[in-house]
């Protein structure tokens, strides 16, 4: 059941955002109680006064999670390409979850950018998580480029809809059976994840739908449990979907029933 | 000389980007900087020479999604 991404074996299929929870302490605690084994980052600015990015730091490193930085807020090859190299020194780690935004209204990736970046970070020693769309002829570029894996959109980032467009979905993960497909953005409850683990995605990567909760410990396990929940079944080869009812109790020997005319 | 220091305008006197995060309070924090938009490494920030209007990032760890 294990995940192999770049190289490293993870157990969980769950990447967890670290934005917007109420505090510190229930960050840790959401992210001890989903068992992930990998959290995304991001750098901004520091001032020099507060310091708020070296008590973040610091409670980073007691995490003991794989940290995935990522471009977020970038709008251009060269943003994204900048930014990521202050992340490696940041986290030392040669990972990158790129994101080139194209549009301030739905957060879409910028598809152009981002292959441009994603070739040009390769280039350098990255190991690139790239922020697409369901598109598979970009999903090829990025393959082409060099990507190991792939992270297409179930829906707007934030915007908790779930899974906008199973068809693609399906679609890309028959297109691409031994890329490692990670669904990021949009997931808003654990049956959204748990759908996307059915269609045979490899992980989930989400921050909103538990940071925002009323309850983000609870909804940390309950992502877990739903994306494990997933993977089973899809592992366990469902039943076929029948236009017609099909009864499951067995109908030969049925009490009252005459075999007749 | 004036320069831009995530994104405000302060004057200093300092000529190299070294000098200049000591001078500003950064000393012995993890931090992550650019110039005029290009990655300067750890090991570059006592040759980095600083001219006046030069645009200067300084980041950190923060959290994200």
């Amino acid at each position: 059941m294990s995940l192999t991404l770049y190289g490293t074996e993870f157990q969980s299929r769950l990447l967890l955002g670290t934005a917007q929870y109420p505090s510190p302490k229930i960050l840790q605690d959401s992210i001890a109680v989903s068992a992930c084994d990998i959290i995304t980052v991001s750098v901004r600015r520091e001032s020099s006064r507060e310091k708020t990015g070296q008590h973040f730091w610091r409670l980073l490193q007691e995490t003991q999670t794989h940290i995935l930085p990522n471009t977020a807020g970038c709008r251009t090859a060269k943003e994204a390409i900048t930014t990521a190299q202050m992340a490696r020194e940041l986290f030392s780690t040669d990972w990158i979850k790129l994101e080139v935004i194209g549009n301030d209204d739905n957060l879409q990736p910028n598809v152009f950018a981002l292959v441009e970046a994603a070739q040009e970070l390769i280039s350098q020693g990255f190991k690139v998580f790239p922020y697409t769309t369901d598109d598979i002829v970009v999903g090829e570029r990025l393959l082409e480029v060099g990507c190991e894996a792939l992270m297409p959109w179930g829906s707007p980032i934030g915007s908790g809809r779930g899974l906008q467009n199973p068809f693609a979905l399906e679609t890309m993960r028959a297109y691409f059976p031994d890329t490692p497909l990670i669904v990021d953005a949009g997931i808003g409850l654990p049956s959204h994840a748990a759908a996307a683990m059915q269609l045979g995605f490899d992980a989930v990567l989400l921050n909103t739908a538990i940071a925002k909760s009323g309850n983000p410990v609870n909804m940390a396990k309950a992502f877990a449990l739903a994306i494990e929940a997933g993977r089973m079944s899809f592992l366990s080869d469902p039943i076929e979907q029948r236009d017609m009812a099909a009864p499951s109790t067995p109908v030969a020997g049925t009490p009252f029933w005459l075999d007749t005319p | 000389m004036q320069i831009i220091l995530n994104g405000k305008t302060i004057s200093t006197e300092q000529t190299t980007l070294e000098a200049l995060l000591a001078e500003q309070g950064y000393s012995n924090c993890s931090v992550a900087t650019a110039v005029n938009e290009a990655f300067i490494a750890k090991k570059e920030y006592a040759n980095t020479r600083l001219n006046a209007d030069c645009v200067i990032e300084v980041v950190a760890p923060m959290q994200g999604g």
